[in-house]
């Protein structure tokens, strides 16, 4: 315990800040996003520290499973693989800052204020069943509106990749 | 249920009562620690130890197929090669390409066999043999194998060699379409069971109806789901005759092309692991797990079947190596993305509609006529482009 706080948490923040950092300030774009992996992985351990198994779980396979590899494929597609032609700081870096910090501290007041005060100190005991069971009673209309919405996005995905002379007599 | 003598009950405990006896000689705090120490070291030394055997067999094996002998010099029947091999991978030079990433190069191999490696955490060996007992046992296995998708791009893009970028790419895109299917088709035995947990659902399979187990193999949607997760386990293993990203006769090996020495043997090791503990998990989903085939033979320890399952499934992959070719890339998307997966989605409707249907011969009836139906008409239709007849030599005309 360091300052009330366990040592698998510092390790793991110090694990998820420094991949963050690096994926900020590092030159090539693939080790970027491989650096961004890291802090994926590193917020899946916060999760799992938590006891939320499902949100930690659900976590790697999205995030590092599925995301990590769009954003590496974008970069591959995009432009010439690993020639490190991309500058760590912009011109306008000053106006990015004074936005992030904006935004940061809008989102951390947002979520001081929501905490009651009695919350801090229950934890919930949600099993991965009890998830299941809400997400298929109170939640299903959100799930199934999102799951049209997915398709609907993955339709449009395959109309925009669709090759041009199968429209046919539109030429 | 028939009376066991102690010592076959021994015998079926015999790794966990060895686990408590080592616990023993530590203090009362250190015991669980010590106690997850000694599982992992089974795991690490177990799984490769079958891997070293498992490569013996496979060249044996393909080699019986091809009409030679395969390694027959080190030791008695070419049993030692997999040492021979060993010391000749350490021994050998480490070669890392001038241009490459030398970073990323590294941290591949590595990346991978620890990703591999954490899948057999959740994975039930035997009766009470298991390191984790995950509430989301399954999802934990899926998460981890979604990420090692992202050690096989780093392999193929830190080399900078056009053919180990093409395999990588070629990798990933077969393992982000075959991971739906898979993912679907293991989901008929979560829906049946009502629980992710690896344990809970081998619990749900041991029973016994006259001396018939009650494996979910043995249902429709079972038999379906497992032929559906097998295919797709095989695409995600990158195993025959789905090995186009490291088709040797197209781009040499693929994302490992650049790899030499150690790391190339670590990404060897990490490919079978991960066709054993996709294996054991289609053992778990499908085929009962540790679970004893027929009720008689149940004295026989749990962990022994579990392995006795491994070794056939590992000598049906083997098999399947030896007799079929490889598809082409246009043929494994449209497999994928025009059979399985309507195959898998159906099957979830079906395995629901067992689930509320009244027990009988008739949820039999109904629920295997779906799927026959099904697959029958699918395969019409997507067959009835294919031009399929004897063989035309184009060039040789």
């Amino acid at each position: 315990m360091i300052f009330g706080l366990s040592l698998v948490f510092i390790l793991t923040s110090i694990l998820t800040v420094a991949g963050a950092l690096a994926a900020a300030l590092l030159r090539n774009l693939v080790h970027c996003a491989l650096s961004l992996t890291v802090t994926f992985a590193g917020l899946a351990l916060l999760y799992l520290q938590l006891d939320a198994q499902f949100a930690g779980f659900a976590q790697i396979l999205i995030y590092i499973g599925a995301v990590a590899i769009l954003v590496v494929f974008a970069i591959l597609l995009t432009r010439g693989s690993g020639i490190p032609e991309h500058r760590s700081f912009s011109s306008s870096w000053l106006a990015g800052l004074v936005i992030s910090a904006g935004v940061f501290s809008l989102l951390s007041w947002a979520v001081i204020e929501s905490i009651p005060a009695s919350a801090a100190r229950a934890t919930p005991q949600l099993t991965v069943q009890k998830i299941g069971q809400a997400l298929m009673s109170s939640y299903v209309l959100p799930l199934e509106i999102v799951a049209v919405l997915l398709t609907v996005a993955l339709i449009g995905a395959v109309i925009v990749a669709m090759p041009e002379s199968s429209k046919g007599g539109a030429k | 249920m028939t009376v066991i003598s102690p010592f076959w009950t021994n015998l079926d405990q015999i790794f966990v009562l060895l686990q408590q006896w080592i616990e023993s000689f530590f203090p009362l705090w250190l015991q669980p620690a010590v106690g997850s120490v000694l599982g992992v070291v089974a795991i690490v030394a177990a799984f490769p130890g079958i891997f070293a055997l498992t490569t013996v067999l496979e060249r044996k094996g393909l080699g019986r197929m091809q009409n030679r002998l395969g390694p027959n010099r080190v030791g008695p029947l070419g049993i030692l090669q997999p040492v021979a091999d060993g010391i000749k991978s350490l021994t050998k030079e480490d070669i890392v390409p001038l241009t490459a990433d030398a970073a990323v190069h590294f941290l591949a191999p590595v990346v991978l066999v620890i990703a591999v490696f954490l899948g057999f955490a959740v994975l039930p060996i035997g009766r009470n043999m298991v390191l984790a007992n995950l509430d989301a046992g399954l999802l934990f296995f899926f998460a981890i194998g979604a990420s090692t998708e992202l050690s096989i791009f780093m392999a193929g893009w830190s080399s900078r060699n056009k053919y180990s970028l093409l395999g990588a790419m070629r990798a990933v895109a077969q393992m982000i379409s075959y991971e739906v299917p898979l993912l679907l088709s293991s989901v008929v035995a979560v829906m049946i069971t009502g629980s992710l947990s690896t344990v809970k659902i081998v619990e749900a399979q041991s029973g016994f109806t006259g001396i018939f187990p009650h494996w979910y193999v043995f249902t429709p949607w079972g038999f379906a789901g497992f032929t559906l997760f097998v295919i797709a386990a095989l695409a995600e293993t990158n195993r025959s005759p789905f090995d186009l990203p490291e088709g040797e006769s197209e781009l040499v090996a693929g994302y490992f092309t650049e790899y030499s020495g150690f790391k190339f043997a670590l990404f060897f090791l990490g490919e079978y692991l991960g066709m054993f503990s996709i294996a054991g998990f289609a053992i778990t989903l499908f085929l009962g797990g540790w679970g004893a085939p027929l009720s008689v033979l149940s004295f026989i320890p749990s962990w022994a079947w579990f392995f006795a399952k491994l070794f056939c499934a590992i000598c049906f992959f083997i098999w399947l190596r030896g007799t079929l070719p490889r598809l082409r890339q246009d043929q494994l998307m449209n497999f994928a993305w025009k059979f399985m997966l309507p195959m898998s989605l159906l099957n979830l409707l079906v395995a629901a509609a067992w689930r509320f249907l009244p027990e009988g011969p008739s949820r039999w009836v109904v629920c295997s006529a779906v799927l026959l139906a099904a697959y029958v008409l699918l395969g019409r239709v997507l067959m009835r482009h294919q031009h399929l007849g004897a063989r035309s030599y184009r060039y040789a005309d």
